[in-house]
Parts: structure tokens; C-alpha cells; sequence
């Protein structure tokens, strides 16, 4: 996904020259391209993170449209008082893209996973949340922030993921859901970078004779209200799957919105992180297992709800 | 490159600056003593800094508050509101009897600098810790732009406390921000002690020339030697300049002067008499 970011934000950047970057000095080399065409507009402002939220609102504030972009946690808790003072109560169109998410850099240890922002940022007023499945989202997402007047939030991947889009999505919208697979029995919605699995465990019920559709929530704030009231309408059974924790992520938003439209969910799961640190090394296919987060363990889970 | 035509005059006039200085501070009080808001003592030791850089230093036009050329002034010590929205008021950016609604249920005026709510306020403050990255990064947008506009903040002594800050500062001398100008309020107190005993700050001056800024100390209640200072940014350093400006908290009426109780008290009527009479004001 990464590789993609650097690509459309060099691209942008051609087109717009409100566009900066700012980077809290990681992506060795990613952005030689945009550097060199745009010596003037990218920063990179050093490990300071605060600082460097600080800066992207007061460059919003007037004119520009900054990008700032580091580690997920670096980007996001570090700075959150940033994001919420300074960018969102300003209303700055400042879109944060993060690295990392969930548990894209296990390896690194706790201090690099992510799996409480999307709980944090999407509490924040006039923050939007976006969480893209793959290379071609991380694309659409960036270019609508790009036309939003408000802050955005990106939350990526790493790099090298399966791509599930077969090229550029061309009517990528804020807050409208991708159907990437259609089904009749159970309906699969996924956020992020845990769409590959998703696809996999709807391919491993597939063979048990369940038909699951698998949908891109990409958007976790604001949701996509007439996704979610035709997924609990049609199906007996609708899933949240996310890489971050099941407290205050994209299956608590939905949990919110199922109370608070009053609607009757016939049966709801969602799969997410547990309420505690990932403490062992090893990488991501490593800890999904161990968390029970891959495609054919989704598949088992909801196998047994339904029996 | 879009220049932005500049205060030309010369030499402040101090007589002049220093009245309405005195002005400043009797609104403040006044205020003060309505609403029953704290933080009087931090908004009188700031008054001849706003003084100089509202009524001499600053490009700017209240009739015209958005003007993309304009100075930017960041009250990054926001717990002074009281001073910046009567500074602002009196320079006719919003009408000054608004300022009676200071702390009154709906009004604009709460207590610390309000975001995309009142004309000449160019920044949210009250977090401590905010201004200065926010004005580096409206310093680069004039760069990007081709704007030469100035940013000044207002920084307290206790807000050097933040790390925030000198992450800023790190980050302005690298860029060379030679159109950032930070006034430091050192007036020796924080919230509910003195500002050296809490985090060592001494030497202040040392400290933002260690990090790479043109830093010089100042008197910080001599409004003519701080409007010349400001005036005269960017100074030919080729680097941000630091002006660490002692000043003495509640400054103005002698009751009230390096009494930290003022940090949070108001004034009584009586007070507030007391305080005009010593402020030569009626």
C-alpha cells in the first residue's frame, strides 16, 4: 500500500500545487519522486511528531493541503492532542496517513502495532476514518481526501499485500462501502488491510455451501448507513472484521449504530484484537493466527455461529 | 514574491504606545473582575508585548481579517485571552461591546482564543505548547506561497515547559524561519509556582540560542524597545528570533505585581478603583 501512497501523493502533487508532505523522517527514498519535482513541498520534519501535526494544521490554515505521514502509533497517539486541537477543532484539511496498521509491523513488538486509533481518531469531531483494503483504495482514498475541506484520516497497510481491485477504483467515495464479492447467506464486512482474509474466509465457506459476500467497508466514520441497514435486512448472519481492537474500532461503530438506528440484528460477530498487548515476536501471518484473525479461522467462526 | 506593505513608520511612539498600553490593561481588569475569569496576572504581563505588536509592529487590516498577506499573531499562551480579545476589540476587529460578554453563557468569548469563531484570532490556544508549531507551519505556507508575511507567538515561561516547543524550535532553525518571531512572557511564574523551580528554564536566552535561534533578552515592559524588536523581523540573521522578554506578573497595578494569587483571582470593585487610579486611567 505504501508503495501506492508514494505514487498517487507524487502524482497529486503534479496536479495540485497546494499539495506538501511532511514525513516523520521514515520512507527512505519512497519519496525521491515527489522530492524531485517538489523540492519546496516536502519536509521532513524529523522524529517530532507533535511538532510536525502542529505544522501540517497551521499549513492547512492557510491555503495548503498537507500530508502527514509516519508509523501508525507515531502519527496517531503520539500526537493525538495535535490531531485533536489543532487539526480537527480548526477544521484543517490535513490528511494524516499512517503506516502500519494493526499489526502490519508485529515484528516490531507493541510499541509499533495499532490497534487503538481508529478507536481515538474516530472520536474526534469532524475527523473522517478511512481504513483501505488494498493499494487501489489507498489510491481512491487519498485523491477524495484531497477534495474534502476537512481533516482525513488514512489508516494503511504496509506494503506488498494481495491486491483485490482489478485496477483504479474510479467512483471511490468517503463513506461509501465496496462490494467486492456478492452473496445470499452471510455478509462479510471488512476494514483495512484485513480484506485479503476476509476474501478467504468467504472462499472457505463457499465450499461448506455458505454463500458470503464480502464487503470494503472502507470508510469507518462517517459509515455507510445504507450498506449496513441492507446487510442486517438481507442476511442471517453479518460480520465486523478489523486489525484493531474490538473496543471503540469499526465493529463498535456498528455496534453503536445498531442500537441507536434500533435495528434488530438476527446475528452479529465481530472479530477484531483482544483487550491487551501482542507481546510475543513473530510477524503478522504469526499473530493473526494466534488471534484467530485469518481468513480460514473467520470461516470456522461463523461456520459455528450459524450451527 | 507578493511583498505586504509594512508599518514604515520608523520609530514607535512611545508616549502613544505606552498609554494605550495602560488602556489594555484597564480592559483587561475590567474584564476580569465581570466575568470573575482567571488569569488576570498572565494577561497584564503580556499587555506591552500585545501593545507593541497590535498597535506598531503588525501588517495587518481588522477590516480585513483574512487577508492572505497579513502578520500573523498567535496568542500561544491562550490562558491570556482576556488581553488578546480586548487587544483585538479595541483595534476594531469585532465591536467592543462584545467584550461585556466575556464568559456569558453563548457568547463568543470564552476563556481561552476560540477556533473559526472570531475575526482576528488566528489560532485556538489554552493547550499549552501549540503556537509555535502552528506558526512554523504558516510561516512555510507564505515560503511555499511566495507570501513574505511574519508570524509572531506569545509564548508563557511555564509554556516552555512543553517538549512541543522545542520541537518546534529544533524544526524553525533548521528551515530557517527568519519571518518567526517567539516573545517569550518570562514573568517567572507558572500556575502555582515559580517557573525555575518547577522545570529549570534559566538560561532561557541560552537555551533558544542553543537551539539555533537569534535570541536576545528584553525588557519586556519597555513597549518601545519591544516594538522596535519586532519590527525589525527578519533582522538579517537568517535565523527565527527568540525575544526573551522579562516581565513581572501582573504588571501595572502594584497589588496585583508578582502576587502569584493573581494567576487565578479577580478583582473586587474596589480593586478595580484602586487599579485605574494607579493606571492613570478614569
Amino acid at each position: 500500500m505504501r508503495n501506492a501512497f508514494a505514487d498517487e501523493l507524487t502524482k497529486l502533487g503534479n496536479e495540485d500545487s497546494r499539495v506538501v508532505m511532511l514525513s516523520g523522517d521514515i520512507g527512505n527514498r519512497l519519496f525521491d519522486k515527489f522530492k524531485d519535482k517538489h523540492p519546496s513541498r516536502f519536509f521532513n520534519c524529523g522524529v517530532a511528531e507533535a511538532n510536525m501535526m502542529g505544522v501540517a494544521a497551521g499549513m492547512a490554515m492557510n491555503g495548503l493541503r498537507p500530508v502527514a505521514y509516519t508509523i501508525t502509533p507515531f502519527v496517531t497517539t503520539r500526537c493525538l492532542e495535535q490531531i485533536r486541537t489543532d487539526v480537527c477543532y480548526h477544521e484543517a484539511p490535513v490528511t494524516i496517513v499512517a503506516v502500519g496498521a494493526g499489526l502490519a509491523y508485529s515484528g516490531l513488538g507493541p510499541t509499533h502495532h495499532a490497534c487503538e486509533d481508529i478507536s481515538f481518531l474516530r472520536s474526534i469531531p469532524n475527523m473522517v476514518v478511512i481504513c483501505p483494503g488494498d493499494a487501489f483504495e489507498v489510491r481512491g482514498a487519498l485523491r477524495a481526501a484531497m477534495q474534502q475541506d476537512r481533516p482525513v484520516y488514512i489508516r494503511m497497510g504496509k506494503k506488498g499485500e494481495p491486491v483485490v481491485h482489478k485496477g483504479p477504483i474510479t467512483d471511490f467515495k468517503i463513506g461509501k462501502a465496496i462490494t467486492i464479492e456478492e452473496g445470499s447467506d452471510v455478509c462479510l464486512l471488512s476494514t483495512g488491510n484485513m480484506l485479503p482474509e476476509v476474501i478467504e474466509a468467504a472462499h472457505k465457506l463457499k465450499e461448506k455451501g455458505i454463500s458470503a459476500e464480502v464487503v470494503s467497508f472502507h470508510t469507518v466514520k462517517p459509515l455507510d448507513e445504507d450498506k449496513l441497514k441492507q446487510a442486517f435486512s438481507r442476511f442471517k448472519l453479518v460480520a465486523t472484521i478489523e486489525e484493531h481492537s474490538l473496543i471503540g474500532g469499526f465493529g463498535s461503530a456498528v455496534s453503536e449504530w445498531l442500537v441507536d438506528s434500533e435495528t434488530q440484528a438476527k446475528k452479529f460477530l465481530r472479530f477484531g484484537t483482544p483487550d491487551a498487548f501482542f507481546k510475543k515476536s513473530g510477524e503478522q501471518e504469526y499473530a493473526r493466527e494466534v488471534l484467530g484473525l485469518t481468513g480460514h479461522q473467520i470461516a470456522d467462526k461463523i461456520i459455528h455461529a450459524l450451527s | 514574491m507578493n511583498v505586504a506593505v509594512r508599518n514604515t513608520a520608523a520609530k514607535p511612539d512611545v508616549a502613544a504606545l505606552k498609554a494605550q498600553a495602560a488602556k489594555l490593561r484597564g480592559k483587561i481588569i475590567q474584564m476580569s473582575h465581570k466575568a470573575q475569569a482567571a488569569h488576570l496576572a498572565s494577561s497584564l504581563s503580556c499587555a506591552d508585548a500585545m501593545t507593541a505588536a497590535y498597535w506598531h509592529v503588525l501588517n495587518i487590516d481588522p477590516a480585513n481579517p483574512t487577508d492572505p498577506l497579513r502578520d500573523r499573531f498567535i496568542l500561544s499562551k491562550g490562558h491570556a485571552a482576556a488581553a488578546l480579545f480586548a487587544t483585538l476589540a479595541m483595534k476594531g476587529y469585532f465591536p467592543i461591546e462584545e467584550l461585556e460578554t466575556y464568559c456569558q453563557d453563548g457568547g463568543r468569548l470564552a476563556e481561552h482564543p476560540p477556533a473559526n469563531l472570531l475575526p482576528g484570532v488566528e489560532a485556538a490556544t489554552g493547550s499549552l505548547g501549540h503556537g509555535l508549531p502552528l506558526g512554523c507551519g504558516m510561516a512555510l505556507a507564505g515560503r511555499i506561497k511566495g507570501e513574505s508575511y511574519r508570524v509572531f507567538a506569545l509564548l508563557s515561561d511555564g509554556e516552555n515547559n512543553e517538549g512541543s516547543v522545542w520541537e518546534a524550535a529544533m524544526f524553525a532553525a533548521a528551515q530557517k524561519l527568519e519571518n518567526v518571531c517567539v516573545v517569550v512572557d518570562y514573568n517567572k511564574w507558572q500556575a502555582t509556582a515559580r517557573s525555575n523551580e518547577t522545570l529549570m528554564l534559566a538560561p532561557l536566552r541560552d537555551k533558544w540560542a542553543a537551539f539555533g535561534w537569534d535570541a536576545h533578552e528584553i525588557d519586556g515592559h519597555d513597549v518601545g524597545a519591544l516594538a522596535e524588536a519586532m519590527q525589525n523581523i527578519p533582522n538579517g540573521s537568517g535565523k527565527p528570533v527568540a525575544l526573551i522578554a522579562h516581565t513581572v506578573k501582573g504588571k501595572g497595578v502594584s497589588f496585583m505585581e508578582d502576587d502569584n494569587n493573581w494567576h487565578y483571582r479577580a478583582p473586587t470593585a474596589d480593586e478595580v478603583t484602586k487599579a485605574f487610579k494607579e493606571l492613570g486611567l478614569s
